[in-house]
């Protein structure tokens, strides 16, 4: 449905011929299939790509942090990976390499999060490392700010901009590759360390006591989930919310054990991404930026799910 | 003192942080069916001992050995199978059924990657059986109560198969009625052939379930004896800064009272 709806409507019918003539190799030489095979279809994997991204990447950092209320977001991951990305828009650089810059930036975002956290050891760990999130991600965006002032006006600025927005308007299929290469190779430690991430989430003492290889685990959890939330951020910009709202709603319906937390977390944060990308490009008559969309609905769900208190909440 | 060939063997341990030493020159043993009770004033020491035999916190002097083997140089997965863990409280924060937290007893006697395999549920629904806690297995974590958590705890360190069980005061929170159940528990589990260490407040427990009593004072095992020997007015008074009589129950049991409350004096 979200290949038929758009800006150059297609009808149901033509588009299950159009399908049918694609999966035959039939050439297809006219605008709809053009819109739908070079740009929609590319969007749409990549929007259901970035989603899947985010919400895997929030699903672990909640784990591995205990702490429900971690996200990218809040862990400064995300506003790290943007001044990252930021940085490699300033320097003209390709997809690829904006994509690296954003991993640098958000991998130094979330390290030094968890080691202000770790050296103040206060009483409440939890609220630590929430604060220096929003000090560390409050620094980076500082840094974003810098850049804009810096950047040409002309060209670069509004680029930058709309990118921070959050946006997959420009999305193409050289894109796909990029982002979807990076998520694959992180999602595998995350698949394989899938038990002991259960156990980590008890803490690092009954983690050990029980025969997990603490740092280890922590170590490549942290890399494999920053640099989903990097690929996810260099092509999409900043779009909140789906990393702290989509792995709670997965816990409610399949529980908190990372081996069906993960599938579902993905699989829902790839519906939740393409139902909101559909609806930016249908609903007004310019293109509204993901990223405000993902607030306007996530606030609202997220302060529901803090209100009921359910479970996942301690 | 010897190292017990079998069981655990603590000896001439140090322990506390790079800094600042907690304790000095411990030395233990537990056989397997003995149970040894710590004892010691608040902040004397007593989970810092039992982390640092654990291999949680490593040893500032002294060595830890099961069955005759050091344990220096084990990585955690082989000390995972050697010492099952009931820490003072479970720390976990999100829904996971008291069946899946048991089965997380398990991760140590798999490949790391390898998801739980029939062996392993089998171990699982023998340990929540074994402290007849079958019946919560799949109940929610966070909405059991303090006792039912206490169980589900030992269930999940039964699930480790270890050779010795360590417990933090296995008892602290708990109403009248779950302290009892855990302690006839832990009577049973060194019945069948367990070497246990737990440290507890109550040194009445030590009447109840232990064969031997190692008093922390200052940092120093100043004694460890028999129940009778260990737990005294003087020895009691030594550690808590408290005048008690210790009066006997019945032919095993004794009971610590203040002094002087049991002819209503005061």
């Amino acid at each position: 449905m979200a290949l038929a709806v758009g800006a150059y409507p297609v009808t149901p019918g033509r588009l299950a011929a159009l399908l049918w003539g694609k999966l035959r190799g039939l050439p297809e030489a006219n605008a709809a299939a053009a819109v739908i095979f070079a740009i929609r279809g590319p969007r749409i994997l990549g929007a259901m790509l970035v989603g899947s991204a985010l919400a895997s990447a929030g699903a672990s950092y909640q784990g591995l942090f205990r702490n429900p209320l971690v996200s990218p977001d809040i862990l400064g991951v995300s506003s790290g990976a943007a001044l990252g990305a930021v940085v490699g828009i300033f320097l003209a650089l390709p997809v690829a390499g904006i994509e690296a810059t954003a991993f640098v930036g958000g991998l130094a975002a979330v390290l030094s999060v968890y080691g202000v956290a770790a050296a103040i050891r206060g009483r409440d760990p939890v609220l630590l490392l929430v604060l220096s999130g929003v000090v560390i991600g409050a620094l980076m965006g500082s840094g974003v700010a810098l850049l804009k002032f810096l950047a040409d006006p002309e060209n670069q600025l509004p680029a930058i901009t709309f990118w921070l927005l959050g946006s997959l308007a420009s999305f193409d299929r050289g894109d796909l590759l990029v982002v979807a290469a990076p998520v694959a190779v992180a999602l595998l430690p995350l698949i394989l360390l899938r038990w002991q991430l259960d156990v980590m989430t008890l803490g690092d003492e009954e983690a050990s006591a029980l025969g997990v290889r603490v740092r280890l685990v922590r170590g490549s959890v942290i890399a494999a989930a920053t640099l989903m939330t990097a690929a996810a951020v260099a092509v999409s910009g900043i779009v909140g919310w789906v990393g702290l709202v989509v792995p709670h709603i997965a816990r409610l319906i399949v529980g908190p054990a990372f081996a069906r937390l993960l599938p579902m977390a993905a699989l829902l944060g790839a519906a939740f991404l393409l139902l909101v990308d559909t609806a930016a490009r249908t609903l007004g008559t310019i293109e509204l930026p993901l990223g405000v969309l993902t607030a306007v609905i996530g606030t609202p769900v997220f302060l529901l799910l803090l209100a009921r208190g359910g479970r996942g909440w301690n | 003192m010897e190292l017990t060939e079998r069981g655990l063997a603590v000896q001439a341990l140090s322990f506390g942080y790079r800094d600042r030493a907690v304790g000095r020159n411990v030395s233990f043993g537990i056989a397997p069916g003995e149970v040894l009770c710590l004892l010691g004033p608040n902040g004397g020491g007593k989970t810092t001992l039992l982390k640092t035999i654990l291999g949680l916190l490593p040893p500032l002097a002294g060595r830890v050995a099961i069955d005759g083997e050091d344990l220096a140089g084990w990585n955690a997965r082989r000390r995972a199978r050697a010492f099952g863990y009931v820490p003072q409280s479970g720390a976990g924060q999100f829904p996971f059924t008291v069946r899946e937290m048991v089965l997380m007893g398990r991760v140590a006697h798999r490949p790391a990657f390898a998801a739980p395999s029939a062996a392993d549920r089998a171990a699982t629904e023998a340990a929540l059986e074994s402290l007849g806690i079958s019946r919560l297995a799949g109940r929610d974590w966070l909405r059991i109560s303090g006792g039912e958590r206490q169980l589900a705890l030992i269930a999940r360190a039964l699930a480790q198969q270890p050779r010795v069980l360590v417990l933090d005061e296995p008892t602290a929170n708990l109403d009248f009625g779950n302290q009892l159940r855990v302690l006839r528990q832990m009577r049973n589990l060194a019945g069948q052939g367990l070497a246990l260490l737990f440290s507890t407040h109550h040194p009445e427990q030590a009447f109840a379930c232990a064969t031997q009593v190692a008093l922390l004072h200052d940092g120093e095992a100043a004694r460890i004896a028999p129940p009778a020997d260990a737990i005294t007015s003087e020895t009691m008074s030594l550690l808590y800064g408290v005048e008690v009589e210790i009066v006997g129950v019945g032919a095993a049991m004794k009971a610590c009272v203040p002094r002087g409350w049991s002819d209503g004096r005061t």
